[in-house]
């Protein structure tokens, strides 16, 4: 049997549900017998590559660049995951949102002029800096999302729980406690 | 106290004329899901999160303030049922906001049990995102609206138990919220008695115990309970 290709990816999140990807430990061992890792914060890739199989969507989609790599990210894969409570719900990036119309705009101003100590100003450069998007959505407000894997972090025999199934060829089901948010 | 025969999921269940649906059942050990019933206080069906089919009756009804009848066939979990509590509460997570990562309540709400417990994976439709304050003027406790999904146990409790009346509902529809006294901050009201049975009610993490942070915020529900049985039957049952 071919190896399945894996992607992991990081968009607007803390990156902790990659910290517990790795607290996988020993079940990464296996997992390297198994994938492919093709394109992930911890292996040296810049493009998304073509045809992969499994990909899990860390973060929520909070800027451009968010939006237009999950659209990619989509467009190449053939089960994505929402990997974590920033996929699932957008979660804590996504309080901005309360601050409603042009809240992209204001924390900014907050961040960086406001609180700025030294040197105030919105950084703008078009092209290396992604300007925010108006409303910090889940990764199923802008794509297709096969299935869904919540928690803050989730934790890791959940992760497991579920490529275990997704490398089997099985449909992941999470029941229960398996599937509490927070 | 007149008995009523019934079926329940199939079973044969005898209550007394007064009773429930959900009392009915809860004592012939078939478990309905609730979310604005508290033990101890009376119903409001709020929720709706208990609703039941009823034979020969075409709307689904809830089963805390629905009485028994003779003969009435009752089922508690069906393909229809389990739609409209999924939708029923992906709708409370929709309305408000609801960040289970970074709540008070988080591991010990009755929000997000039930939601695991129904099997709701994500939330389908568009989250609202509505601004809301946190009303944090009471000496001892707070009260985040971000976090309420409307069930007024604490509005019961405050009334019903404690008699103080503080705690109320204005306004309508999705912009209803919980007020104290005449729509004032919690802390310059006159009648809160300062007795905390408010937050030992709350479902979700919307009233807290001041410096409670994440995760921190554990209620011992049975007190309620205790106290309401304690006056009603004279029992001191702990």
């Amino acid at each position: 049997m071919d190896r399945l290709k894996v992607a992991t990816v990081w968009l607007g999140g803390c990156s902790g549900c990659h910290m517990s990807f790795l607290d996988l430990d020993e079940f990464l061992l296996e997992l390297a017998d198994k994938i492919d890792l093709v394109y992930s914060p911890v292996v040296d890739t810049k493009e998304y590559p073509e045809n992969v199989d499994v990909c899990l969507v860390e973060g929520a989609v909070c800027n451009e660049d968010n939006l237009e790599l999950l659209r990619r990210i989509r467009a190449r894969t053939q089960v994505l995951v929402a990997f974590g409570d920033c996929a699932v719900t957008a979660n804590v990036p996504a309080i901005r949102n309360q601050l409603g119309l042009r809240n992209d705009e204001s924390v900014l101003q907050r961040a960086y002029v406001e609180g700025a100590q030294s040197n105030p100003g919105v950084p703008r450069h078009p092209g290396i800096v992604p300007p925010l998007l108006p409303r910090v959505l889940p990764v199923h407000e802008a794509v297709h999302v096969d299935y869904f894997l919540p928690g803050c972090p989730p934790p890791a025999d959940r992760i497991k729980a579920v490529l275990t199934q997704v490398l089997a060829g099985a449909e992941p089901r999470l029941e229960g406690p398996q599937l509490k948010f927070g | 106290m007149a008995a009523r025969t019934l079926t329940i999921d199939g079973k044969q269940v005898s209550a007394d004329e007064s009773a429930t649906i959900l009392e009915a059942a809860t004592d012939a050990g078939i478990n309905i899901p609730t979310l604005c019933h508290l033990d101890g206080v009376y119903d409001v069906g709020a929720c709706r999160i208990c609703l039941v089919e009823v034979a020969g009756v075409a709307k689904l009804l809830p089963a805390c303030t629905t009485r028994v009848s003779e003969g009435m066939e009752v089922k508690t979990d069906s393909e229809r049922l389990r739609k409209y509590r999924r939708m029923t509460l992906e709708l409370l997570f929709a309305e408000r906001n609801h960040v289970c990562a970074v709540c008070v309540a988080n591991g010990h709400c009755e929000l997000q049990a039930l939601a695991y417990t129904l099997g709701m994976d994500h939330v389908r439709y568009e989250y609202c995102f509505p601004r809301w304050e946190v009303d944090n003027t009471h000496p001892l406790f707070g009260m985040d609206h971000n976090r309420c999904i409307l069930c007024a146990r604490c509005v019961r409790v405050c009334w019903h138990i404690e008699g103080a009346g503080t705690k109320n509902v204005s306004g309508r529809g999705a912009r209803s919220q919980i007020i104290s006294d005449l729509n004032q901050p919690w802390g310059t009201s006159d009648t809160c008695t300062k007795c905390g049975k408010c937050v030992m009610a709350c479902p979700t993490g919307a009233l807290f115990d001041k410096g409670a942070t994440v995760s921190e915020m554990e209620r011992d529900r049975t007190k309620l309970e205790f106290i309401v049985t304690a006056r009603e039957k004279k029992q001191w049952i702990a």
